[in-house]
């Protein structure tokens, strides 16, 4: 694109951005400083993990970007096209095909691969920001390891509810010594965290931090003895592909009442459908939409 | 006059500044997250010597006015200085503890101790140094046994010219978690890394 350089942001930022990743990646689930810059998109459609994505990206990189799982929704698409008009770089709304994938929300449910990046568009980035709003005070926090603040609130949650009732954004320990929020994705996704071949990284644009957590590294939610952590489950399949172990989107389909289950991960629930699974209600979402000319 | 200038002009870094330094990037970035792997800088260059060209690669990608850089004795020669303050525009500080970044061509002599660096704060791990460390030669596969965060069960690492009482000095390195230096090693255009928390024996 004439007048911009190589995605986007001038190289003393790309710089400056770089330094705080390999940072992030040496002290895992540490949350690095770094001077977010204003993108051409308001803070919370993705400005911390688009930076991130554009200080990695390179020519032969190609690139996927989800919004809940999904290619085809406003801010992946937006993103995608941001790139693709940026760096000239191969997109595609494969998970086994890409270098790099930015989500939002999710982690595709095909297991990625050593030579994977999956960048993680953060809003906010601290865990104990709803518990501690002070920065000095959870700084202090994070450097004495000091955590016990979460473990109660969590276990309000089981006093009031009889279980732990995050749903989302649970909070995780990285490498047994970092307290780490892993963005907005269900709980559901939680595992994929634990010891994935591929390098995972955070940006939050508007908080000015980036962390990550790298290949291998353990990853545990946390959880009681007598509450340990369990991801959710639904009584139904999904209604396209039939699949009963992907994140399901309840979809209302008329103004009955009707309503299906879907695979949140549009990719997962196409190639399902591309080897021959049928759900109960195939058609149900009418035919799927073309690809998108990027 | 012109004929002064040309002898005396630092020579060039990057024929491709914006994707050449990308490149390295990554590479460097692989070779944190993955201890162990030495990878390939993929840039061509010509430095002046003691710089190798993963050295002066690593420099060129990473350090800048924000960044005070110091280096060793060995690679503290006229042409080097001049190298990276014109193609870096990076303060050159006579305190390693004032350091964000270090050059150690002669890993012999001024490696060690490695507390002379930075090692961060409590609450800010993140402001310690990244040293570059010009290694007699990066192997894979043999060498030091190395696990931690990045490596699935145990890797093996080889590198020539280190020290004797680095494995020593490194781990206490990384009894300082979360707080301690990060180090790349590099030799002719190969790089690899030993993050902070690496655990390393001979």
């Amino acid at each position: 694109m004439d007048g911009y350089n190589f995605a986007y942001l001038d190289e003393q930022t790309k710089r400056m951005i770089r330094r705080a990743i390999l940072k992030a990646v040496a002290i895992p689930g540490y949350q690095v400083p770094f001077a977010s810059r204003e993108m051409p998109l308001p803070y919370g459609w993705g400005t911390g993990g688009i930076q991130v994505t554009a200080a990695i990206i390179g020519t032969d990189d190609v690139l996927k970007v989800i919004d809940q799982g999904a290619d085809d929704t406003t801010n992946a698409v937006s993103i995608r096209r941001f790139f693709a008009r940026t760096t000239g770089v191969a997109t595609t709304e494969r998970t086994a095909e890409a270098t790099i994938v930015q989500t939002r929300h999710r982690i595709p449910e095909r297991a990625l691969s050593a030579g994977q990046i999956i960048v993680f568009q953060v809003p906010i980035p601290e865990p104990l920001r709803w518990l501690e709003p002070r920065e000095t005070e959870t700084r202090k926090m994070h450097a004495l390891a000091e955590y016990g603040a979460m473990h109660v609130k969590l276990y309000e949650d089981v006093a009031r509810h009889g279980r732990i009732a995050t749903a989302y954004d649970y909070p995780v320990m990285v490498g047994g010594r970092y307290l780490m929020r892993p963005s907005p994705i269900p709980k559901f996704d939680n595992p994929k965290l634990d010891r994935s071949p591929a390098l995972q990284l955070f940006g939050a644009g508007r908080e000015k931090r980036i962390y990550a957590v790298p290949p291998w590294t353990t990853v545990v939610s946390l959880d009681f003895e007598d509450h340990p952590f369990e991801v959710q489950r639904w009584e139904s399949c999904c209604a396209l592909c039939g699949a009963t172990d992907s994140f399901l989107d309840e979809v209302i389909v008329d103004d009955r009442g009707g309503r299906i289950f879907v695979c949140s991960d549009s990719d997962h629930c196409g190639e399902r459908r591309a080897a021959g699974h049928v759900g109960p209600q195939p058609d149900a979402l009418g035919q799927p939409v073309a690809e998108e000319a990027t | 006059m012109t004929g002064r200038l040309l002898e005396t002009a630092p020579g060039p870094g990057f024929a491709d500044p914006v994707a050449d330094s990308q490149r390295a990037f990554r590479a460097m970035l692989e070779a944190i997250a993955r201890p162990g792997t030495v990878q390939a800088i993929g840039a061509e260059l010509t430095p002046p010597a003691p710089l190798s060209r993963a050295a002066a690669a690593a420099l060129l990608t990473l350090v800048d006015f924000e960044t005070p850089l110091w280096l060793d004795a060995a690679a503290r020669q006229p042409a080097v200085e001049a190298w990276v303050r014109f193609h870096c525009g990076v303060p050159l500080v006579d305190d390693p503890a004032a350091a964000r970044f270090a050059l150690v061509a002669d890993p012999m002599g001024s490696l060690l101790p490695l507390d002379r660096f930075p090692i961060g704060e409590d609450a800010f791990p993140d402001r310690s140094a990244t040293v570059i460390v010009a290694a007699a030669g990066l192997k894979s596969g043999s060498g030091w046994r190395l696990s931690g965060p990045g490596i699935e069960g145990e890797a093996r690492l080889e590198a020539g010219g280190l020290p004797l009482g680095f494995a020593a000095a490194w781990q206490a390195n990384r009894g300082l978690f979360p707080c301690g230096i990060d180090l790349f090693l590099t030799a002719d255009d190969r790089v690899a890394a030993l993050p902070r928390t690496v655990r390393l024996e001979d």
